[in-house]
Formats: C-alpha cells, sequence, structure tokens
C-alpha cells in the first residue's frame, strides 16, 4: 500500500508537463532586482518580489508563500554575498526547483559580478554577524547596476535563448539611458564630494564609494546588533570630538537611533530610499537615485 | 572548470585554522594575498569568456570565481544549550499521569530526545554538532550528532534532492518526521525551554526515524505540499523489529500563504501508523509493588492538525513580531498488553487485548515587544481518553492495578522571556506549573542558554 503511494507520486510528478509557458518568471528576492527584471525583461518576464522596500533584507521569514514563488520560478535574481543567508539557502532547500540552485543559469547573485568592497581579513563573530564575502549591498553604486544588467541580460538569454535578441535590445536602451543618467547624477551630486557621514549599517558604503562620501562612523555597533544607550552616548562623544557632515538612514533601518543622534547634534539626517518603493519618489530604478541624490543635497544644502 | 583548481586548493588549504596557526601572520596574509591576485586573473579571464562565448546552460555562469572559503568545506556549527533548573518535585517521580512513558519508564529520561523535565541545578544537555554541503549537483547531505556526556546520538543524517522531479523534495537517511510543526525543530529552535507535553507524551520529544521522505509542492501561489515518508518505526510509539518492509509510514499536507504584508500561515495536517512489536513499560499495581508490562503486535495511528500564524510590521520582524503556534494530536492504539512480566518464568500474570484512544493539544504565543526581547506563554492539555483492557474488563484486575493509566488530564502553564544578544545567542528563563503527575503540582524554573558557533544557520518558517 505504501509503495503505492510512493509510486503515484513519483509517476505523478514525472507526468505533470512542463508547460511552456509564454512568459518567464522571475523570484526577485529585493526590489531593485525586480526593477532591474522589469528594465530587462519588460513584458517577456513576470517578475514576482520576495520582499518589500520596509523590509530588512538581512532578517526575512523564509515563509510558505515564498517557497510557492521559488517553487514555479525560471530564475532567482538576488544580491547574493550571505545578504540572504538567513533564508534564501532554506525556500531553496523547500521549494524542489532544481532550476534555481547554485550553479544552474536560475540562479543570479547579483554581487558576484561587481568588486565588492569591505571583505573582512578574517571573519570572527565578535565582529557581530558581518557579510564575509564583502558588502552585498552592491546595488547602490549605479555602475555596478550597469555591470550587473549586462550579467543579468545574458543570463536571461541563456535561460530563454527564444527571446535573447529583445532581452539584448532592452539592454542596449537601459545602458545608454543608464550611462546618461550616471552621468546627470555624478554632476548633480559633485557637491557632496568629501562629505563624512554616519549610517546606520554599511548599506550605504558603495554609494559614499560613488559618490566620493567617506563613511565615518555606523550607528550600530557591530553588524545586526542594535545599538544600546551607552552606546549611543559614545558616538555622541565621537561626534563632538569629530564632526560629521550627515546622518543617513534607510528606509529599513530603525528610525529611532538616527533621529536621536540627529536632534543631540543638529547634524543633518538624510533619509534615503534604499531601494525602489522606499519612498514614495523612487518608483523604478532611475527615481531611486534621482530621489536619493536629490535628499543627500537637500539634507546638506550642497 | 579545471582553472579554477589552483585558487581552490589554495582557498582550502587556507580555510584549515590548524595549518593557519603554524604559519605566522605575513606568510598567512602574503599567501592571502596571492589568493586574492589568482582570483582577479580568474575574474578578469571568465568574464573575458563569458562576453566572447555564449554559455550551455551546463556551464557554470557566474561572472566571478566563489569567494574564497565555504566553496569546498561544508558548513558546520556547533549548538551549546545549558541549563540551569530548579524543580518543586524529584524528576525521578515525573511522569505524564494517563499515558504511557515514551522510554518505557517515567523520571529522567535518556532516550526520549527533549521529553521529561530534565535535571535539577546545572547542567549542559546537550551539544549538537551539524555539519551540511552539498554532495553533488544532484544531493545534499546534512547531519547532525547531538553530544553529552559518554554518548553521542545521531540525530539526522540525511541526503536530500531538490527538484529533479519538479517539485519534488526526496530525503533518505534518519529525519525528524515531518508530521506537525515542532517536530522538525531542533529543541535549540523551540521557543521554549521544553517540547510542548503532547509532543513528549505521544514521540517522546522530536520523533526521528530511519527512513525515506517525499514531499511534493504544488505549483501554485498559494504554497501547498503534500509528504509521505515510510521508515524503520523503531523510535517510540513503535518498536525494533527484525523484519523487511518498512514498519512506519506517514502522511502529511501543508497549505500556507500570506495576509497581507504583515500576516502569514502554515496549516497542516498529518498522520502516522507504526506498529510496536514489542514495548515495554514499567507500571505499579494497586499495592503500589512494581511490575513491568509488555505490548505486542500493537497498531498504533496518530493523526494531527497543526497551525503557525506570525505576524511582522511591514513583513519586517527585526523590531517587533508576533507569532502563535497550535498543534492537536489524537492517538489510538489496538493490540495485546501482558500484564506483570515474571522475569525469571517469562509469563504474565495477565494478558488480553488493549485498545486506548487519547488525545493532546498545546497553544502558545511568544512576543517581540523590541528587539532582542520576547516574551512568551503557553498551555499544555492532555485527555487520556479511553483505556480498555481485556483482564479489566473481565474483572480479573481492577483498573488500579494500572497504576499509570489511572484516568488523569495533565495540563501545564509555561511563561517565558528570552533574550538574544545576537541572533547567535539568547538567554530565557521559564516558569512553568506542570500538573503532569496525577495528584502533585510542579513548579519549575529554567535558565537556559542556547549559542551558536560556526555557519549561520538559517531558518525555516
Ligand atoms: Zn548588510
Amino acid at each position: 500500500m505504501r509503495m503505492l503511494v510512493v509510486c503515484c507520486f513519483l509517476l505523478l510528478s514525472a507526468a505533470l508537463p512542463q508547460t511552456a509557458l509564454a512568459k518567464i518568471s522571475a523570484f526577485a528576492c529585493e526590489p531593485e532586482w525586480a526593477s532591474l527584471l522589469s528594465e530587462l525583461g519588460g513584458k517577456e518576464v513576470s517578475v514576482y518580489q520576495a520582499t518589500s522596500p520596509k523590509q530588512d533584507p538581512h532578517r526575512v521569514e523564509a515563509r510558505p508563500s515564498l517557497v510557492a514563488r521559488m517553487r514555479s520560478a525560471d530564475i532567482v535574481v538576488c544580491s547574493g554575498s550571505d545578504l540572504e543567508i538567513g533564508w534564501l539557502p532554506v525556500l531553496l532547500q523547500s521549494a524542489g526547483n532544481s532550476k534555481v540552485q547554485p550553479g544552474q543559469p536560475g540562479h543570479f547573485m547579483a554581487s558576484e559580478f561587481v568588486e565588492r568592497i569591505d571583505v573582512p581579513e578574517k571573519v570572527d563573530r565578535s565582529m557581530g554577524d558581518v557579510h564575509p564575502y564583502g558588502n552585498p549591498h552592491v546595488h547602490l553604486d549605479p555602475r555596478n547596476l550597469a555591470v550587473i544588467a549586462d550579467a543579468l541580460s545574458q543570463r536571461l538569454a541563456t535561460i530563454d535563448p527564444d527571446r535573447a535578441a529583445v532581452y539584448a535590445d532592452r539592454n542596449a536602451a537601459f545602458q545608454t539611458r543608464w550611462s546618461e543618467s550616471i552621468k546627470r547624477w555624478e554632476r548633480e551630486a559633485s557637491g557632496l564630494k568629501g562629505l563624512k557621514i554616519v549610517t546606520y549599517h554599511r548599506d550605504s558604503a558603495y554609494l559614499g564609494n560613488w559618490l566620493g562620501m567617506t563613511l565615518t562612523i555606523t550607528i550600530e555597533p557591530k553588524p545586526g546588533i542594535p545599538p544600546s544607550a551607552n552606546h549611543l552616548a559614545k558616538l555622541l562623544k565621537e561626534l563632538d570630538a569629530e564632526p560629521a557632515d550627515l546622518i543617513i538612514r534607510m528606509a529599513y533601518n530603525e528610525p529611532k537611533a538616527p533621529a536621536w543622534l540627529h536632534d543631540r547634534t543638529g547634524i543633518p539626517l538624510a533619509e534615503l530610499p534604499y531601494t525602489v518603493g522606499g519612498t514614495k519618489q523612487a518608483k523604478d530604478l532611475f527615481t531611486l537615485f534621482d530621489d536619493t541624490i536629490s535628499r543627500l543635497r537637500q539634507a546638506t544644502g550642497r | 572548470m579545471f582553472r579554477n583548481i589552483p585558487a581552490a586548493m589554495a582557498a582550502f588549504f587556507l580555510s584549515f585554522p590548524a595549518g593557519a596557526e603554524e604559519m605566522d601572520d605575513a606568510e598567512v596574509s602574503e599567501l592571502r594575498e596571492r589568493v586574492r591576485q589568482l582570483e582577479e586573473r580568474l575574474d578578469a579571464q571568465e568574464a573575458q569568456d563569458s562576453q566572447v562565448a555564449a554559455t550551455t546552460s551546463s556551464e557554470k555562469t557566474d561572472g566571478s570565481a566563489q569567494p574564497v572559503g565555504n566553496a569546498f568545506n561544508p558548513a558546520i556549527s556547533l549548538i551549546i544549550d545549558a541549563k540551569y533548573r530548579h524543580l518543586e518535585l524529584d524528576p525521578d517521580t515525573y511522569q505524564i499521569g494517563g499515558f504511557v512513558p515514551a522510554g518505557g519508564h517515567g523520571g529522567e529520561d535518556e532516550h526520549g530526545h527533549g521529553a521529561g523535565p530534565g535535571e535539577r541545578g546545572f547542567s549542559l544537555d546537550e551539544t549538537e554538532l551539524t555539519i551540511s554541503g552539498n554532495v553533488d549537483p544532484y544531493w545534499s547531505g546534512y547531519f547532525t550528532a547531538g553530544l553529552s556526556d559518554g554518548e553521542i546520538e545521531i540525530e539526522e543524517a540525511w541526503i536530500q534532492n531538490s527538484g529533479y522531479f519538479p517539485g519534488v523534495i526526496a530525503k533518505a537517511g534518519r529525519f525528524f518526521s515531518g508530521v506537525g510543526y515542532i517536530n522538525e525543530q531542533h529543541p535549540h529552535a523551540w521557543d521554549f525551554a521544553d517540547a510542548p507535553l503532547v509532543q513528549q507524551a505521544f514521540y517522546g520529544g522530536n520523533l526521528g526515524d530511519d527512513g525515506i521522505q517525499l514531499r511534493y509542492v504544488a505549483p501554485t501561489p498559494l504554497f501547498l505540499e503534500f509528504g509521505v515518508e515510510a521508515g524503520r518505526g523503531e523510535s517510540f510509539p513503535g518498536s525494533e523489529r527484525n523484519q523487511n518492509g518498512a514498519n512506519a509510514g506517514a502522511a502529511f499536507v501543508h497549505l500556507g500563504g500570506d495576509v497581507g504584508f504583515s500576516n502569514s500561515y502554515r496549516i497542516g495536517a498529518s498522520y502516522r501508523e507504526t506498529t510496536a512489536t514489542e514495548r515495554e513499560y514499567d507500571d505499579e499495581d494497586s499495592t503500589g509493588a512494581e511490575i513491568e508490562n509488555v505490548f505486542s503486535d500493537l497498531k498504533s495511528k496518530t493523526w494531527g492538525i497543526d497551525f503557525v500564524w506570525k505576524w511582522a510590521p511591514n513583513g519586517d520582524p527585526s523590531a517587533r513580531n508576533f507569532k502563535f503556534q497550535a498543534e492537536y494530536y489524537q492517538r489510538t492504539e489496538d493490540g495485546q498488553l501482558g500484564y506483570d512480566l515474571d522475569d525469571t518464568t517469562g509469563n504474565f500474570a495477565q494478558e488480553g487485548t488493549y485498545s486506548s484512544d487519547q488525545s493532546g493539544w498545546y497553544a502558545q504565543a511568544v512576543y517581540q515587544f523590541m528587539p532582542r526581547w520576547r516574551v512568551g506563554v503557553r498551555y499544555d492539555l492532555l485527555d487520556s481518553g479511553t483505556i480498555d483492557y481485556g483482564p479489566v474488563m473481565d474483572g480479573s484486575i481492577s483498573r488500579d492495578d494500572l497504576q499509570l493509566l489511572r484516568a488523569h488530564d495533565p495540563e501545564r502553564t509555561t511563561v517565558m522571556i528570552d533574550f538574544s544578544s545576537s541572533e547567535f545567542a539568547r538567554f530565557r528563563l521559564q516558569y512553568a506549573q506542570d500538573k503532569s503527575r496525577f495528584d502533585e503540582t510542579d513548579d519549575q524554573i529554567i535558565f537556559q542558554y542556547i549559542v551558536s558557533l560556526g555557519a549561520h544557520g538559517a531558518h525555516r518558517f
């Protein structure tokens, strides 16, 4: 009896047709990759966005709904470099989808295509929940996005060769618009060069790198560990001794500590979208950077 | 492909801490630098390759080499779970009244993983070592051993394929059964320091078995999963037997989804069947004399339902979150029971048919009210139900000659508060008022700390 059930099971799953859907379906771990997929795939790719811009991408529950979506995905696009270490492996294990397993074309980890910064010399938990493969928050440098877009476009073509030309065309159009935008953003942000900034987590490291701003202090004492009152008092002293020009809070960061520091020190506070949807204005990748730069300029008056 | 080998080998050897200790820092950083240079060269090379040729689907198309470290090494983690217990009543007298004890006898039970109240005072209960990784492109492997004084218990050791057949996850080896909700979680992942009473009474803690499991995840937007298991069936309520084939079978179904951005849930139902060829337990007769009774050819059928609901504002659990979970199990057992085994002759004072119908449930709620701090409450209730035994019904012995199987509804109320200094360390204080025994109430205070070293574990829903 039991053997029968097992056999039926196997037959059933083997017999289910591999339906050739019109669109390929993509699972994007974070909103920025959902946006990039839409730019590059257009109507040919149906995109499921796994997290909202208000969610901390380090800490997401491996919810049943995510397993269900990953089950039917042709490609999974995430930041990688262990940003999703707490939830992505569970989804991959539980979804029963061989197309998106590591090493397969359907497994696309964006940060692996760019040069990562903050790669620790050694990794020890006494340093908190550090990212051992370097900083995974790569999308806030638009030059990274250009490289990743090229790679992702090629990957879409690998998965869906029939539409390779469509993906190539869309990528070419995207790259043209993107490089023009980068020039404009760099012009607009030229006054921000040399700013000393305070951030909650090192999630603005690539942004700082790009615009020539220096990250001096992180509000969390160690990655993943919220600041205590003592730690905040210590930061206050440090900022007295060596003032910073700007405090950055990303939309998903805890709001209280940055606001408290801003109140005490009078250092301007910029609340940035971090990703697409993080603010009302950041509707896609282009407006994400429009809004980020305009908020930086507004806060600092530069 | 082969170009990766020098860098990978260097990375492999560098990752051994023992080797690194013998080298001085300069040598280490020099080697690291060389690895980095090698990787950079590879990156450049591979980037070129991918531009030149359209890659075939079997080739790794990543733009860069895997970072130094885990590419070859399995993930290793160690969990230390230590407690201090203040138990009002002697744990050696512990019993779940009205229920046949999972390990055969009440009190401190070394075999029932996570059963019983544990030891008084300070104790290092169990240190859990987990090694996991990919075996080859088809299989991943997982191994967990529980280490305690003088004993190593292999809790889980299995291989798994995810998706060779679309939606099918095949697992083989020793694993925690997919029945219920809490059963698949290791004790360090529980929200309380001990297992729900129903879990202890029906499965003696985590139900693990040697066998195979197949899951099928349906290609639907709503999470729908079916699973079947066939196994050795040696662990309680089954018993060891010397026969071919499977002695236990289980089936379960899970349904889950989201309600808005902030809520998600999973509902499950499960059924498990096993046979106890020979299962003994210790009891007392009406005079208080100790006796040993033995079940034989006992068919044990357990079905259950489970429910989990989680809330986190906008789906972000880091600051505040709430979790509610509840499980209900019912079990019927039908077979033979030999009463009062005479060790010298091997004969029973009485023999007859035995049948029982018992149930139990628990519900718990855990609320993280600020980062790192959580409070929780749990309520357990069991119903000893009906137990029919031939010699009792025909008047050969009285119901009181099976002291442990008298009617009783064990009950327990538990509250806890815990603090996590990081994702990897949790400190918990728990109080329980435990009415598992027939007449006495036990006040149990447990201080527990759980820390994890090594690989970053991912958490199941
Ligand atoms: Zn991070």
